[in-house]
C-alpha cells in the first residue's frame, strides 16, 4: 500500500515507522527537516520537505496513485485542508485526518469526505472510564 | 448587514473601517492582543480576541446571525476552515475568503467557497497590465460561466490594421464591445477599422482567448 503522511511529529513518525516496517511504501511530509530525525536511521520511506496543503508538494510526494493519506500535523486546519485536497483533487481512496477540536471533528465527520480521529474525545473517554472504575476503557 | 471579519491585520482593519463607514455592523476576530488593542483604540469596541477557527469563538461572535463572513488571515488553511465552519456549522450563505497561494483558488471552489480574493493574482494582473510582454490582459474572468473580459493592444505591425472588424473572422463566441483610441472610448461596429496602438476590449469564451491573441498579432 502506498501511504502519504503529513506531519512528522510523535504520531506521524510513529505511524510512518510502523507502516514502513510492515513493508508499505511510505512518504512523510513535514515543514521542518529536523522532524525527520524522529523516523530513525532504518526508515526506508521517502521524506519531503514542505507544507501538506500545497498541491505541488503533494505531487512531489507521489500523491497521484496513493492508496491512503494521513493528515496528522499539529494544526487542525492544515489537516482538514490537506485531507480535503487529497480527497477532492487527487481522489485518494482512504483519507484520515486528526482533529483535536471535537466540534471541528464533528463537522468534518458529518461532511463525509474523510475519516476523522479526535484524540481529545478518545483520551477523555479512556480517562473517564479508568477513573469512574467501570474498567472498560474503549 | 452584520459582517464578521476573521483576521485583524491590515486587510481586516481597513475592511472594517470602510464597512463601518457604510453603516454595517462589524465584528473583527483577532488572536493577537496588540492588534486587538490598536483596533479598539481606533475603531471602538468592534473587536473580539480569539481564534476565529475555533467554533466556540465563532458562536460567541454570533456567527449564526451574521449575513456575511470574511476570512482575511494570512493562512489559507485557516481561511478555509473559517468559511467552511461558517457555512456548514452556522448556515452562513455568503462567505468571502482571502487566498495567499493562487493555486488554492480552485481548491476553495471545489469546497464550495465561491468568493475568493487572491492578493497574489491581483498583483500578477497588475504586472500584466504594466508590462506589455503579455499582450492579452485579463480584466475579469468568470470561470463558472467560462467567459473572460480581456484587453489587448494592437501592435504596429499587426495584420488586422486597416481591415474592417467584420472581415477579421472573429469567432462567434467573441464580441468586441469597446476600442480605446488615444485615450478615448469607441463603441465599434462591423465597419470600424483598427489602428496600431488601439486598445481592444473583448468578451470571449476562455477557449477562444488564444485565437484572439493570434488574430490581433499580439504575442
Amino acid at each position: 500500500m502506498k501511504v502519504i503522511i503529513v506531519g512528522c511529529g510523535r504520531l506521524g513518525a510513529h505511524l510512518a515507522r510502523r507502516l514502513d516496517h510492515e513493508g508499505h511504501d511510505v512518504t512523510v511530509i513535514d515543514r521542518t527537516s529536523e522532524s525527520f530525525s524522529r523516523l530513525g536511521n532504518d526508515f526506508q520511506g521517502k521524506m519531503v520537505l514542505g507544507t501538506g496543503i500545497d498541491e505541488d508538494i503533494l505531487r512531489r510526494a507521489g500523491i497521484e496513485g496513493a492508496d491512503a493519506f494521513i493528515a496528522v500535523s499539529n494544526g487542525d486546519n492544515t489537516n482538514a485542508m490537506a485531507a480535503e485536497i487529497a480527497k477532492l483533487v487527487f481522489q485518494v481512496p482512504r483519507v484520515v485526518a486528526r482533529l483535536y477540536d471535537p466540534v471541528r471533528e464533528d463537522t468534518y465527520h458529518t461532511l463525509g469526505l474523510m475519516e476523522t480521529v479526535c484524540p481529545t474525545i478518545m483520551g477523555s473517554n479512556k480517562i473517564h472510564d479508568l477513573v469512574s472504575g467501570n474498567g472498560k476503557a474503549r | 448587514m452584520y459582517i464578521i471579519i476573521a483576521g485583524g491585520g491590515k486587510v481586516g482593519y481597513y475592511l472594517a473601517k470602510t464597512l463601518l463607514h457604510d453603516e454595517h455592523e462589524v465584528l473583527i476576530i483577532e488572536k493577537d492582543k496588540r492588534k486587538c488593542d490598536i483596533i479598539s483604540a481606533e475603531l471602538g469596541g468592534i473587536v473580539m480576541r480569539g481564534d476565529a477557527t475555533d467554533s466556540i469563538v465563532m458562536e460567541e461572535a454570533g456567527m449564526s446571525r451574521a449575513d456575511l463572513a470574511i476570512a482575511v488571515t494570512g493562512d489559507d488553511e485557516d481561511n478555509l476552515m473559517i468559511c467552511q465552519m461558517a457555512k456548514k456549522k452556522f448556515g452562513i450563505k455568503r462567505t468571502i475568503s482571502r487566498i495567499n497561494n493562487p493555486k488554492n483558488e480552485h481548491i476553495f471552489r471545489l469546497l464550495g467557497i465561491d468568493h475568493t480574493v487572491s492578493v497574489t493574482d491581483l498583483i500578477l494582473a497588475q504586472i500584466e497590465r504594466e508590462i506589455p510582454a503579455h499582450s492579452l490582459v485579463h480584466l475579469l474572468t468568470l470561470r463558472e460561466a467560462g467567459v473572460s473580459f480581456v484587453e489587448a493592444q494592437v501592435p504596429e505591425q499587426s495584420p488586422v490594421i486597416g481591415k474592417p472588424l467584420r472581415a477579421l473572422g472573429v469567432p462567434g463566441d467573441c464580441v468586441i464591445p469597446l476600442v480605446i483610441r488615444n485615450g478615448k472610448g469607441i463603441v465599434p461596429h462591423g465597419e470600424t477599422v483598427l489602428l496600431g496602438g488601439d486598445e481592444v476590449v473583448a468578451v470571449t469564451t476562455i477557449e477562444d482567448e488564444s485565437f484572439l491573441e493570434r488574430l490581433l498579432g499580439a504575442k
